[in-house]
């Protein structure tokens, strides 16, 4: 039996993704979201270490799995080699309702207003696709405020005196610092800093009808045993359920956008839960799959009208792949500085975002969420020995006395960087896998450089008595967690896949509302800016559908 | 088109089973001395208990050997890990044959600080001969010293850390709730 005609379908239900289908269902469209996952509990990893979505040596804990998904990675010769999930180079964010925002570490950031017009500020830079956005910080700060709002952020923007202008508070108070963020924050006074308690999307009081945060030792990469984290599992996509309008269809992967005679979007072609090939038809078709998917699926919609694949007539779709260069420095303190209070990460400073002579963008530094026992293996002063007696005494006496200064630092925007369809793997329903290839700018290790040297200082001061640097930016793909910018927004068809509200540029009713518009991914974070993207998109759909525009 | 997806598919199945190291090929069905574990024989479970003691030897806390290492990398390789039992097989052995050749003996057999002596040289890609050609040395050394790292300071529920060992070791309470000092298998 067919499936019913709908108005919209959102394809992919993380943090983009479940916005859209909430404001879009609230507005009285019907929906159908579409997520390839299914929905994740706790206690399906709990806290293994292993098969956790950050350390990932059994496989990932919310998705995808190693059994039915691959990617290739291209090499800069040519040659190709295929991983899989749980290999650090598939470059993975999640696969569950929610995706990573299930497992992420909740750091709510909002760019600055020099994110948003990146060229203006620094210029043109060789070799980079470097671009403004097509609207400024002001025009999306309402949307900012409605993530912040709606899912729900523990901070205090006065301690921030970077921060860009912002009309409302947070929502919940900030967390208090733990014994190690506390020496930092010292330290940072000290040295002439800002410091300020990191933003979280966790509830530091009981907030949306859930309770406040019991600060375990697992956070980042793990799921909430209390659902204090504030994901779109557990805000916005249960409100869009909750309207009628919309439904969830879980465990169902999308693998084209379909075309009909007219050269008009239809629908998409869908395997579900028993992997049988279906069709759903809609007036409206958002792409949320993340950078990587939402650039394969286009890609992958070939026909007579787009032989390139949808929204590809300039050969944009996929470019501009981007993620986060960590970078930063450890540091061993005579004294023990872990108190056990996690999630660990709690101080940052953003004196380091923007204007640092010589170098684009920056990033903000921030101390790490905690280490597991085996993460921790791999933490050693250069030189030091990986394995045997020595390894073990350094598990043993220094787990608790090092501390890491680490952030993301901004990458320049690469044209090489990108997603393509492999000609040849495909996954297990057949569908052409994405191939990764290209290399971060060249100029990303000078930034990086810089900020390590500012974390290692840091820390010096905060009392380390040996500290080495943890440097980022070196060659080789960036997508990842943080992954963004290949479907990038702009207000030139030839030199973008978007216009400024999400629609592919020369098709009325397709859209993309995920970490792809990014036209830069920010020294930060970038969840929020998504978030608030799935606000601006879903927000102008629904306004525009309610004046009568039925995207024709 | 309908045809031609459900034939890709079934040549991916294929191709997976295949990945997996046609199990029964390469298992225990082949070696006639019956084995308790799931995918290595007695003899590699002898070295094996040698190769993780040497990545975490005991002192004054239990090593790799104690905390069941060999047991969860056993264990891994039946799942997750299938795709290095080839691997596995074929190190192991270069292994025994590299020490018959020139110590006369087995690695197990040697002492604690020649063990270490050698599996230096592997880390350090000095091996010599056939058996080690095209940087296999130091690619078994890292898959070996990885998956024991892993056995011994992951979650026990894999076959390793077995009572918890390392988290007690490193004074980190189980489970992960603050004010909370319990340790649970
Ligand atoms: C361990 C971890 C820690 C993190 N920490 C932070 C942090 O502290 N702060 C921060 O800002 N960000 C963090 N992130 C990153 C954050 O989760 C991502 O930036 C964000 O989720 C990306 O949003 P998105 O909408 O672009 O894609 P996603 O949220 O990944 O959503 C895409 C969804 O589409 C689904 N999908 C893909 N293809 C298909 C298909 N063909 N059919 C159906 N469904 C499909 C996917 O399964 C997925 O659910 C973290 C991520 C992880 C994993
Ligand atoms: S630290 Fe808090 S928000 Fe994070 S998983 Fe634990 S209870 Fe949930």
């Amino acid at each position: 039996m067919g499936n019913k005609h709908v108005n919209a379908i959102v394809v992919g239900a993380g943090a983009g993704g479940g916005i859209v289908a909430k404001e879009l269902s609230v507005a009285g469209l019907s929906v159908v979201l579409f997520e390839r996952g299914g929905w994740a509990t706790y206690d399906d990893t709990d806290t293994d270490e292993l098969k956790s979505q950050r350390t990932t040596p059994l496989g990932n804990a919310y998705g995808p799995d190693d059994l039915r998904y691959r990617r290739v990675i291209e090499n800069t010769d040519g040659s190709t080699y295929t991983v899989l999930p749980s290999e650090g180079s598939y470059n993975n964010n999640a696969a569950c309702v929610g995706s990573g925002t299930v497992s992420y570490g909740a750091m709510a950031w909002r760019f600055m207003q020099e994110d948003f017009k990146l060229k203006t500020t620094y210029g043109a830079i060789e070799g980079s696709t470097l671009a403004d956005w097509p609207f400024t910080y002001e025009d999306l700060e309402p949307c900012y405020e409605k993530a912040e709002w709606e899912i729900g952020v523990a901070g205090d923007a006065t301690q921030n005196p970077f921060g860009a202008p912002r009309k409302k508070p947070y929502p919940m108070p900030p967390f208090s610092h733990n014994k190690e963020a506390q020496l930092l924050y010292d330290a940072a006074k000290r040295l002439g800093y800002h410091p300020f308690p990191i933003p979280m999307l966790r509830n530091s009081i009981p907030y949306g009808g859930r309770p406040a945060c019991i600060r375990m030792r697992t956070c980042c990469g793990y799921a909430c045993p209390v659902n204090a984290k504030c994901g779109t599992q557990n805000t916005v996509i249960p409100v869009a359920i909750a309207t009628g309008n919309c439904e969830l269809r879980i465990n169902s992967v999308v693998s084209e956008i379909l075309v009909n005679e007219q050269g008009k979007i239809t629908g998409v072609t869908y395997f579900d839960e028993k992997n049988r090939k279906q069709i759903q038809t809609a007036d409206i078709v958002v792409v949320s799959c993340s950078a990587t998917e939402t650039a394969r699926l286009l890609l992958n919609s070939k026909s007579k009208f787009f032989p390139n694949g949808i929204g590809n007539e300039n050969d944009w779709v996929g470019r501009n792949l981007q993620g986060h260069a960590y970078t930063g420095a450890y540091g061993i303190f005579e004294d023990e500085v872990y108190d056990d209070l996690g999630p660990g990460a709690s101080v940052a400073i953003s004196d380091f975002n923007h204007h640092n002579p010589g170098i684009m963008g920056g990033g903000v530094l921030c101390n790490e969420f905690i280490r597991m026992p085996y993460s921790f293996t791999g933490i050693r002063p250069p030189g030091s020995a990986s394995w045997g007696k020595e390894h073990k005494a350094f598990q043993r006496l220094n787990f608790k006395r090092v501390a890491q200064a680490v952030g993301p630092y901004q990458e320049i925007p690469n044209f090489e960087a990108r997603v393509k369809v492999d000609p040849v793997v495909k996954d297990f329903w057949g569908i052409p896998v994405v191939r990764l290839s290209g290399s971060r700018h060249e100029k990303d290790i000078e930034g990086c450089k810089l900020m390590s040297e500012k974390a290692e200082l840091w820390l010096k001061e905060a009392g380390a008595i040996q500290t080495w640097q943890s440097l980022g930016g070196g060659k080789g793909i960036s997508g990842g967690q943080h992954q963004a910018g290949t479907c990038r927004m702009g207000n030139d068809p030839k030199t973008s896949v978007t216009d400024k509200f999400g629609r592919i540029h020369a098709v009325p009713n397709l859209f993309v509302a995920d970490g792809s518009l990014n036209v830069n991914n920010g020294g930060f974070n970038p969840a929020l800016t998504i978030m608030a993207l799935g606000f601006r998109v879903g927000g102008y759909i629904a306004s525009e559908w309610s004046k009568g525009n039925r995207f024709k | 088109m309908e045809k031609q997806t459900k034939l890709t598919r079934r040549h991916f199945i294929a191709l997976s089973v295949l990945g997996a190291g046609g199990m029964c090929l390469l298992s225990r069905c082949s070696n006639p001395p019956l084995s308790p574990w799931r995918f290595i024989t007695v003899q590699e479970s002898d070295l094996l208990d040698a190769l993780v003691e040497q990545i975490i030897p005991t002192d004054e806390w239990p090593g790799g050997r104690d905390a069941g290492v060999t047991n969860f990398i056993d264990m891994q390789l039946t799942g997750p890990y299938t795709r290095y039992q080839e691997t596995y097989r074929k190190g192991l052995q270069a292994i025994q044959e590299t020490c018959k050749t020139k110590f006369q003996k087995r690695f197990e057999e040697l002492s604690f600080d020649q063990q270490t002596q050698f599996l230096k040289s592997m880390e350090a890609g000095k091996m010599e001969g056939k058996l080690w050609e095209k940087g296999f040395d130091r690619q078994f050394f890292r898959l070996i010293r990885d998956h024991s790292l892993q056995g011994f300071y992951g979650s026990p529920r894999h076959g390793g850390n077995k009572n918890n060992i390392s988290y007690k070791m490193m004074r980190l309470d189980y489970p992960v709730i603050v004010g909370q000092n319990r340790y649970n298998n």
